[in-house]
């Protein structure tokens, strides 16, 4: 059998599409995961971000915090948060969030940065105060860029949301620890399959997000 | 008025910006800051707004410190342009206008009819409204800024080399553009250049800075090309001031000769009765063709393709003198071609006539200047 046959076979078995080990729950599962993580460490990413860019100040101190958090296995964070704290949501969230905010913290900085000093100082010079300079002009610019690092914090969660079920939690990566411990590869291939569809699709929630939020001037188009 | 008294501008570093600079800038009047780079001329400007904060010194405003104002209220008092506009590309041209009336407070329908006037008084297609800044040239671009600059009706203006990033042709126009709104507004506008010519043209008052942002002079252009105090302004003048200064003297006083002006086909007894040696000839219209030998004349038909070219012409008592002798000096015959307002030969002026008229007016300005008016006879710019 070859891997098309197994995703075949997964997707036809009508009792995976119901019950509390079906598709739909499962898939819910671990969007609720995936956007509470990225919820979390936009929280703490994007301000930070803007604060830094705007200002110019800490800009190698985040360089240096982003790499290190980087430099950070998920799955032994996981266990060791598992270790501290015990079974639940909170030691999941740990891993995902940490591996998020380093994306997101640092194309905010350098977006906001990058913006043309030039519009910035026109608008110093109106008599904008620096919020509204931040927020009216430096981050229409930046957007699509501050977007860019949002999706791809957003695609890592995604994939790295599986080990959720690592801890006794469900989401997508359900199937594939089931899967690979009973040796059923159908089911892990079926769960591969959906985390790579939820990933395509997270990438088509961001470029629609894009349209809708990014000027036509700065898209150029 | 703005009184900048005895400012300095000292950086952490210890470089000095700006030394000890003090100037009255007019009100209702343009006073050009213009020097070598580093000269501190920016600095100077942003001191104005506070975008720099003066180390030493004080700047009024109509008699009041500038610090004692929130900054904000200050800069939204001042329309601000700068190099290549610094347009919020997000935006539209017509939101972009509209800043900062929208952040006084106006009402979205009043800020975008603003918007609309001024696209209009600037010189802008109204139909670009809805565009945005990168759908528009350089040229246009600086239009919309200096729009958005005027937008809440601010007494004054700081324009920081707002047309040094467009080319000559575009230049000109803007600077054109910029002299009639300010004739029809009577901003108290500053503006900051590199450009002595750009200077010239444009300012009622210039002040020369130089290198460690000191004041060379404080003076109307006129003064500062008949006058220059000392080495350093004269350098930077440039070598032609002389024949630049001519712009400030009117051509009215000429008075042009009409007797080697023909029209094209006259008689020989015509061309018999005149004793320029070269003549004129133009056509039913009395628009100038180009230039005859006298003894190549024999009446009748002359072909238009045998004459000598006649240069530019000028317009006497619209163009300056530097025009009208520009224009004896480019035509073969060493006399220049007066027209009137449609392009109608007026007669001709010989190089000589040109020299006595520009005599004339050196001692009338020096007659003037001697009697302490500080050649403010002179001060009225000619056009061209």
């Amino acid at each position: 059998m070859n891997v098309l046959d197994f995703v075949n076979a997964f997707f036809s078995d009508g009792a995976h599409w119901q019950g509390y080990d079906g598709i739909p729950r499962r898939f819910w599962e671990h969007v609720q995961y995936s956007v509470l993580a990225l919820a979390v460490a936009a929280a703490i990413g994007l301000p930070v971000g803007l604060l830094t860019g705007h200002t110019g100040r800490g800009g190698n101190a985040l360089a240096f915090l982003a790499n290190a958090a980087r430099a950070l296995p998920s799955f032994g964070l996981l266990v060791l948060a598992v270790l501290l704290i015990g079974f639940g949501l909170l030691p999941v969230m740990i891993p995902l969030v940490v591996l998020a905010v380093p994306p997101i913290l640092v194309t905010t900085y350098e977006a906001v940065r990058s913006v043309d000093p030039a519009p910035v100082d026109a608008a110093r010079g109106m008599g904008m105060h620096e919020s509204r300079i931040l927020f009216r002009v430096e981050v229409p610019v930046a957007l699509p860029l501050i977007l860019s690092g949002m999706r791809s914090a957003a695609i890592q969660i995604v994939s790295t949301a599986t080990i959720a079920a690592y801890v006794s939690l469900g989401g997508l990566g359900r199937y594939i620890i089931d899967g690979l411990y009973q040796r059923d590869y159908e089911k892990v291939v079926g769960g591969a399959t959906l985390v790579a569809f939820l990933a395509l699709l997270t990438l088509a929630l961001f470029w629609a997000a894009g349209r809708l939020a990014v000027s036509p001037g700065v898209r150029r188009r | 008025m703005i009184r900048i008294d005895s400012v300095t501008k000292r950086y952490p570093d210890g470089t000095v910006a700006v030394d000890r600079l003090s100037l009255d800038i007019p009100d209702r009047s343009i006073t050009v800051l213009v020097g070598p780079s580093g000269c501190g001329k920016t600095t100077t400007l942003r001191m104005i707004n506070r975008m720099v904060e003066p180390t030493e010194g004080t700047i009024l405003i109509d008699g009041e410190d500038s610090r004692r104002q929130p900054v904000t209220t200050l800069r939204r008092s001042m329309g601000y342009v700068i190099q290549n506009a610094g347009l919020f590309q997000h935006r539209t041209i017509a939101d972009n206008i509209a800043t900062v009336p929208r952040l006084l407070g106006w009402g979205k329908q009043r800020a975008r009819d603003r918007a609309a006037e001024l696209m209009e008084r600037v010189g802008l297609d109204p139909s670009l409204a809805g565009r945005y800044p990168y759908q528009l040239s350089g040229g246009q671009q600086q239009r919309v800024g200096v729009a958005r600059a005027l937008a809440a009706d601010p007494p004054v203006l700081l324009m920081d080399e707002p047309f040094s990033a467009v080319d000559p042709v575009v230049r000109k126009g803007l600077q054109d553009e910029l002299l009639r709104i300010q004739d029809e507004l009577g901003k108290t506008i500053v503006f900051v250049t590199h450009d002595i010519d750009e200077a010239i043209k444009l300012g009622t008052m210039v002040a020369v800075l130089r290198e460690g942002g000191r004041l060379a002079q404080y003076a109307p252009p006129a003064e500062l090309l008949s006058r220059p105090a000392d080495g350093f302004v004269e350098d930077f003048l440039g070598a032609d001031r002389g024949i630049r200064r001519l712009s400030f003297f009117p051509s009215a006083a000429l008075e042009p000769a009409t007797d080697a002006v023909i029209p094209a086909g006259a008689t020989a007894e015509r061309i018999a009765a005149t004793a320029a040696p070269h003549l004129l000839v133009t056509d039913a219209e009395g628009r100038p063709l180009g230039w005859a030998a006298r003894e190549e004349l024999t009446g009748g038909d002359v072909g238009t393709d045998r004459l000598l070219p006649y240069g530019r012409p000028f317009v006497p008592g619209v163009d300056s003198l530097r025009t009208a002798l520009d224009s004896a000096v480019l035509s073969p015959t060493g006399w220049a071609v007066a027209v009137d307002g449609d392009g109608r030969v007026t007669g001709v002026v010989s190089q000589q006539t040109i020299g006595e008229a520009i005599r004339a007016a050196h001692t009338a300005a020096h007659t003037a200047g001697g009697a302490g008016t500080a050649g403010r006879a002179e001060d009225e710019k000619v056009a061209g």
